[in-house]
């Protein structure tokens, strides 16, 4: 079974269709470990194309996503299940 | 309500397509709408079910549930699609032999036609579970009234099976002799872009390694959130930031199905042979 230890952890909301923040902050070169908190009363789901990422997140729920180590740059995410909810992994 | 609708459609889309393609390959075999709806069906009750428990699938393995599950749906999928296009090239010579009328096993029970029945319902609980727990949230929530989020269900649906039907006619219109042919090479490709799918899950889940995050990027000439970009992703498994471990499932996956339908075909063709010398020296029998 996966067991991923990250060396980061980030936390992400989702509050009225934008995600807080909607620019987040991550280390470059670690593995990190995303904390999405789904605090709508709608299912979202968290994707990204550029990080091959997409996993639903219930209303009310959280998921964790692991990703990196990342090299330093701008990696976009959306919810899928409304595309106008988007952010960005900034990678410094 | 239009928003709606073109959620629906994107999840619909890809079983949609699969169903199309599906019942093209599966033409004149006997019971084969039998087989697809009822492949359809088990499809839609398991999405109902899949949205019910997405909570806990999702916290199962340690948070990495839904991977794993997405992962083993699309791998089934691939499986059954293989078993069925190595069942048919062993029938390839019956095949090309009839061009109007097909060869008896492989219209009748012979077929495994439950195979791709299968593949149908897997392709329909994995996307419609997603379109199921998208609605289910707006409903809950009751954003922008019960009827347009109903309505615009209905027309995302719509159009998908607009999209599944016009591929099969798209498919049948071609002659008989070449049909199977192009179909057992969609399947194929389809399989392979479906085990690409499941690569991407396994990546996630961090049970595989990416060999490389992204190979190449061609997003800036089709994007994978577009609709081309969506119905070449289902069709040829199109990607256009794909991680290396994807390429990797994807030409394994090519490789062996393709290599078992031609050496399965080779050796049904070499027994084909042996029968008609047989059959030369012996012209009574």
């Amino acid at each position: 079974m996966p067991c991923i230890a990250a060396d980061a952890q980030v936390l992400i909301s989702i509050k009225d269709h934008q995600f807080v923040p909607s620019d987040v902050a991550v280390p470059a070169g670690v593995k990190v470990e995303l904390i999405v908190k789904n605090e709508q009363m709608v299912n979202a789901e968290f994707e990204s194309s550029v990080l091959h990422r997409e996993k639903i997140v219930t209303a009310g729920g959280q998921i964790s996503v692991f990703v990196g180590p990342l090299d330093p740059g701008i990696y976009e995410f959306f919810d899928d299940f409304n595309q106008a909810t988007r952010g960005r992994l900034v990678v410094k | 309500m239009l928003a709606t609708a073109i959620i629906v459609f994107r999840e619909v889309l890809e079983a949609a397509l699969i169903v199309g393609i599906v019942m093209a390959a599966s033409r004149g075999a006997l019971g084969r709408g039998l087989w697809v709806s009822g492949g359809i069906a088990a499809g839609i009750l398991g999405a109902l079910l899949v949205a019910i428990f997405a909570a806990a699938i999702a916290a199962a393995a340690q948070g990495m549930g839904q991977e794993l599950f997405d992962a083993g749906i699309l791998l089934a999928a691939v499986a059954m699609l293989g078993w069925h296009n190595v069942w048919m090239s062993r029938h390839g010579r019956e095949l090309a032999g009839n061009a109007t009328r097909l060869g008896k096993d492989v219209r009748s029970g012979a077929r495994p036609l439950w195979a791709l029945a299968f593949a149908v319902s897997l392709a329909v609980l994995r996307e419609g579970s997603e379109a199921v727990l998208f609605l289910y949230g707006i409903a809950l929530a009751g954003q922008g009234g019960a009827l347009a989020m109903v309505m615009g269900g209905i027309i995302g649906l719509a159009l998908g099976v607009a999209a599944g039907t016009a591929i099969y006619w798209g498919l049948v219109s071609i002659p008989m002799r070449l049909l199977f042919t192009i179909t057992s090479w969609l399947v194929l490709l389809l399989a392979a872009g479906l085990a690409s799918q499941a690569a991407a899950f396994l990546m996630q889940a961090d049970l595989l390694p990416p060999l490389g995050s992204n190979l190449w990027d061609t997003s800036f000439i089709l994007s994978d959130q577009s609709l081309i970009g969506r119905i070449l992703h289902t069709l040829i498994g199109y990607t256009a930031q794909p991680a290396g471990i994807q390429i990797v499932f994807y030409a394994a996956t090519l490789l062996t199905i393709g290599g078992l339908m031609r050496l399965v075909g080779a050796s049904e063709r070499t027994a084909a042979a042996k029968a008609r010398a047989g059959s030369a020296v012996n012209p009574a029998e």
